[in-house]
């Protein structure tokens, strides 16, 4: 069953005189884990804002689950679902951000129950139930009550991973999530993704940790310049890459 | 006239400039929200339209906006000047700072991070939910300091009621002065306007730190 899949999707910016996602497709399956890697300024973080719908495409197709988000009119361009219709294909998938982007004025469990209160309409025991779980997974069960202000930055990530969860979604997206962080705090972050690689959850990670990706993805997608240049088993990809283009770009990383 | 008779004549006027603040305050802060999201609107011409009017109010002195609601029905319209000042000055004041409060709201809720927001979306949070969830409780935060400035600085343009003759504190006071021949009446006024103030530092100081239990 494919959970997601973009067909042909165009995006420029500045009136068409940047073209940053230039004829991208891609489809995750259920349980996949999907690794995407590439320079700067590859297309790598504009292609995720338009799967989670943050960015709108110039063109092409968008589906989760079966349920079109977005796909071509008659005039070629991308037409998007109605209101009701994406408000549904939102919860199918979380969106793990790289500044974490929690609400401050709300306390930890507060950021996670709050929104399974007020958007999926659950009680608040139930919420504040799923929501401890989720923070013992996390090993943060001890920082309920804290404000995010008060945490390191790989707590205040966790705390993100932990408010996507909460929501369940069926696919979660990760954008550089360890790119804002101190070295020393990255290690607890991909910790906590790798267990879920293990539980089966489908993901699609943006990332600069190539060791991270080539450990847990089932598959490596090298972007640049706003192509899928080589796309495949992570030892494939970084054992034996088949372009220039990649080999150039991972030899950048080992040096 | 000894001290004591001056205190209390110039009190009974302060009842209405109590009225003049609250009233003004209770109509301005909702109001200039209104004004603020208008200025935001996506259509130009709503935005620029607000603009415009923001700019005659603070662009304007407030004693010639309350003549000009006092007076302006009777010499455009031939309506009587209402014998209730009180109403026309509370209108002008609001209308005034509402002017001003709305460029603060805008200025607080523009220096949101576009992550707040981006977060709520994929939460699937509705518009507005967002707003007033996510948004506004971090935004009063913000802009709780520059809020305080006009609430202090209302305190004192209270006084400037006496330019339509309201018997508010401030007017009470000009007349004793000038039936009198006494400067006294001003040094009483200006204690009575830097307590009143007083207090509302206090007050606005709590309210500032009961949010500080975040950053």
């Amino acid at each position: 069953m494919k959970v997601l899949e973009i067909n042909h999707i165009q995006k420029s910016f500045n009136n068409a005189t940047l073209h940053v996602l230039k004829d991208i497709s891609l489809s995750v399956d259920k349980g996949e884990v999907v690794s995407i890697i590439g320079p700067s300024g590859s297309g790598k973080s504009t292609l995720l804002r338009c799967a989670t719908l943050l960015t709108e495409m110039d063109s092409g197709e968008l589906i989760y689950m079966g349920e079109v988000a977005a796909k071509n009119g008659p005039d070629g361009k991308a037409v998007y679902s109605s209101k009701a219709e994406l408000k549904k294909i939102r919860s199918i998938f979380g969106l793990v951000f790289q500044n974490f982007n929690l609400f401050p004025h709300f306390s930890v469990l507060k950021n996670l129950v709050d929104p399974q209160v007020h958007v999926l309409g659950r009680t608040k025991q139930e919420a504040e139930e799923r929501a401890l779980a989720l923070l013992k997974k996390m090993g943060l069960e001890e920082k309920a009550s804290a404000y995010p202000c008060e945490l390191s930055g790989g707590q205040q990530q966790r705390v993100a991973i932990a408010r996507a969860l909460a929501m369940d979604p069926t696919i979660l997206f990760f954008d550089e999530p360890t790119s804002a962080l101190d070295p020393e705090l990255t290690g607890e972050v991909l910790k906590v993704i790798k267990q879920l690689t293990e539980e089966k959850m489908t993901m699609v990670i943006v990332t600069h940790e190539m060791a991270f990706a080539r450990a847990v993805s089932d598959r490596v997608i090298f972007m640049d310049g706003g192509v899928i240049v080589e796309q495949g088993e992570p030892e494939e990809v970084f054992g034996n890459p088949k372009t220039e283009r990649t080999r150039q770009f991972l030899r950048n990383y080992q040096s | 006239m000894d001290l004591v008779t001056m205190i209390t004549t110039m009190s009974s006027g302060f009842g209405k400039t109590c009225a003049i603040f609250f009233l003004t305050l209770l109509f301005s802060l909702p109001l200039g929200m209104v004004i603020a999201l208008l200025r935001m609107s996506k259509s130009k011409i709503v935005s620029n339209v607000t603009r415009f009017i923001i700019s005659v109010l603070r662009g304007t002195p407030l004693m010639l906006q309350l003549i000009a609601v006092t007076y302006g029905p009777y010499y455009l319209f031939g309506m009587s000047v209402s014998r209730n000042k009180l109403i026309p000055v509370v209108i002008a004041f609001s209308i005034n700072y509402a002017a001003y409060f709305a460029e603060i709201y805008r200025s607080g809720i523009e220096s949101m991070p576009v992550g707040q927001y981006e977060a709520a979306d994929i939460l699937g949070y509705r518009k507005i939910q967002t707003f007033f969830h996510i948004i506004l409780p971090q935004v009063i935060k913000r802009i709780m300091p520059s809020i305080t400035n006009e609430v202090v600085t209302l305190v004192k343009d209270t006084s400037m009621a006496f330019t339509v003759s309201y018997q508010e504190m401030f007017t009470i006071g000009k007349q004793i002065a000038n039936s009198e021949t006494s400067f006294v009446p001003f040094v009483v006024a200006g204690v009575f306007y830097f307590v009143f103030n007083a207090i509302v530092d206090y007050a606005m100081g709590k309210v500032e730190k009961s949010m500080n239990y975040y950053q």
